[in-house]
């Protein structure tokens, strides 16, 4: 529904972003992530049409930003970024305003505010003036903007920026509702968010993309990806040594009991990359059979849980976006 | 009929927001209160003993040079201040339509203002017989001159974030363009610029085709001019937001 092509922006010397493509279909919910001033807000707004791309387009359903921006810009919802919206207006007259440009007339146009207006939750305000409204209000208000027609094509640039966890949840909730029948992006440098609520993640870094994978993906390209962890009332001596002598695991990492927070020390065990042609017995797939075998052999250990982790989303968006020394 | 519709929205909302604030009323009664005083008092309207409104229209350009750059000042730049400007213009609508949409809204704005001096046409009809054809006339003269300074106001407007920098532009640019006729403008120029420059800055002024309206006069041409300037401005609006939208 949404295709890329090769966006690329330049300011004067500066590339902030450059050969930028994507497509996202109906029902993704596509992650935008970056560093701060990597080329998001910049890609965002050449895709909505509010900024002209020094090369390449943006296709909306095949209608082109560039050459056809009325029929494009009539499939869009846009959410900027801190949620600029008319503050001496009211809820009311605001959304009215916004749905007159969106084509809306008469009767039609006075129950698709009131139905919009009940679906971001804006009832008790709506005859206040935005500019009186707490920054989670004025937030849906404009997320009511760009949701009053109905949009095949959403775009968000950090919606839940500044917001409180109950309001973070709220929006997070009607974003996951209408996923299924749009195609939506996202921009967040929240990575629990991208975990709780997208279905695919594009990492830029520097104007270009470095990652287009879904969450489950990229956090399997973490270094702690299938890494086991074993939390243990105290670390009997032989312990760390018993572990770093199993063919299967590369390192073993003891984080006491004052930097866990808790009365439980954690141990937790990096597997060996399978290498080519190396025994299937040492591949990360072994690690945890084996560490269940070696903690059967020695009652003596107080094993408290043991699980395998994923892998974190944060510390591959660090490794992808972090300035190489 | 998109485009009908779309400056129709926007002439709607720019013009609630005058009034949902109070300064429209703080300009409202301020310009009564002063083309008044100034009428009656400065011009000495009931000593002259003549009942014409020379003396009332004899103000408005002076007047306008406050007013006009002020209701004006907002219109971009203060859409730039809020980043309002992101969600307007990624709405189905051009540029052009936003333009006119705000231009015509400030300029009915300013017309309302302007109509609400009828208390002194109605003493001047009220006293004598005035000529009616010169009232006519001075008012959309009037109504031009407010027209071309709000266009100038847009533009200064579109090219800063600042609202106080937009009003002191719009404010100096006016000022000249009123004043370039005038000897004491000319003869600055005299002493460094060739005769043809001197005079084509001095045909820039709005003055002398203000002056025409006033004496009943409708000149084609005087109402060129005043499109011309209005055009001019906002299509350099149109450029500078095409220009420098995220700026």
């Amino acid at each position: 529904m949404l295709a890329v092509k090769q966006l690329q922006k330049t300011f004067g010397l500066i590339h902030a972003v450059r050969d930028v493509s994507f497509q996202v279909a109906q029902g993704e919910v596509l992650g935008f992530l970056g560093p701060n001033g990597a080329g998001k807000t910049t890609t965002m707004r050449m895709i909505t049409g509010f900024l002209p791309p020094t090369a390449g387009t943006a296709v909306i359903m095949g209608h082109d930003i560039i050459h056809a921006a009325i029929p494009a810009k009539k499939l869009i919802g846009y959410l900027p970024e801190n949620a600029p919206v008319y503050t001496d207006m009211t809820v009311w007259n605001y959304l009215g305003f916004i749905a007159e440009i969106r084509g809306f007339t008469g009767r039609v146009r006075t129950e698709r505010v009131q139905q919009t207006i009940e679906t971001c939750r804006l009832d008790t305000v709506k005859h206040q003036a935005i500019g009186t409204l707490s920054k989670g209000y004025k937030q849906r208000v404009c997320f009511a903007q760009a949701l009053l027609h109905d949009p095949p094509v959403l775009i968000m640039d950090e919606p839940t920026d500044g917001l409180d966890p109950n309001q973070k949840h709220i929006v997070r909730t009607m974003i996951r509702d209408m996923a299924a029948r749009k195609a939506i992006v996202i921009s967040t440098h929240i990575l629990e968010e991208v975990e709780a609520i997208c279905t695919r993640v594009i990492i830029i870094r520097d104007g270009s993309i470095v990652a287009n994978a879904s969450p489950t993906e990229l956090k399997a390209k973490s270094r702690a990806h299938g890494a086991v962890e074993l939390t243990v009332k105290s670390v009997p001596g032989d312990l760390v040594a018993k572990l770093e002598r199993l063919t299967s695991a590369a390192r073993v990492e003891v984080h006491p009991p004052q930097t866990t927070g808790g009365q439980m020390s954690r141990v937790v065990v990096y597997p060996r990359p399978s290498a080519a042609g190396a025994a299937i017995a040492a591949g990360p797939a072994q690690l945890a059979p084996d560490i269940l075998a070696l903690v059967k052999a020695n009652p003596g250990w107080e094993l408290v849980a043991m699980k395998t982790l994923e892998g974190r989303l944060d510390d591959v968006f660090r490794e992808l976006t972090e300035p190489k020394n | 009929m998109d485009s009908i519709r779309n400056t129709k929205a926007i002439i709607k909302r720019e013009l609630a927001s005058y009034f949902e604030s109070p300064v429209a009323y703080v300009f409202m009664i301020v310009f009564i209160m002063l083309v008044g005083f100034l009428t009656f008092f400065v011009s000495r309207f009931y000593e002259s003993g003549q009942a014409d409104l020379r003396g009332f229209f004899f103000w408005h350009p002076w007047m306008f040079l406050i007013l006009v750059p002020a209701a004006a000042m907002r219109l971009w730049a203060e859409e730039r201040r809020a980043g309002t400007i992101e969600t307007l213009l990624t709405l189905p609508v051009t540029v052009t339509q936003v333009i006119l949409g705000k231009f015509l809204a400030a300029w009915i704005f300013i017309g309302l203002i302007v109509a609400l001096t009828f208390p002194i046409v109605l003493t001047t009809v009220y006293l004598g017989a005035p000529d009616r054809g010169a009232i006519i006339g001075g008012y959309i003269g009037s109504l031009l001159l407010a027209g071309a300074y709000l266009s100038v106001g847009m533009l200064t407007s579109a090219l800063t974030r600042n609202q106080v920098i937009s009003f002191v532009l719009s404010l100096v640019i006016c000022l000249f363009l009123l004043l370039a006729g005038w000897p004491p403008v000319t003869d600055l120029m005299v002493r460094w610029a060739p005769e043809w420059l001197v005079r084509g800055v001095a045909a820039f002024s709005f003055m002398p085709h203000y002056e025409a309206f006033q004496k009943g006069v409708l000149d084609l041409r005087d109402f060129a001019y005043y499109f011309s300037v209005m055009i001019f401005m906002l299509f350099g609006t149109h450029l500078v937001l095409e220009n420098r939208k995220a700026a």
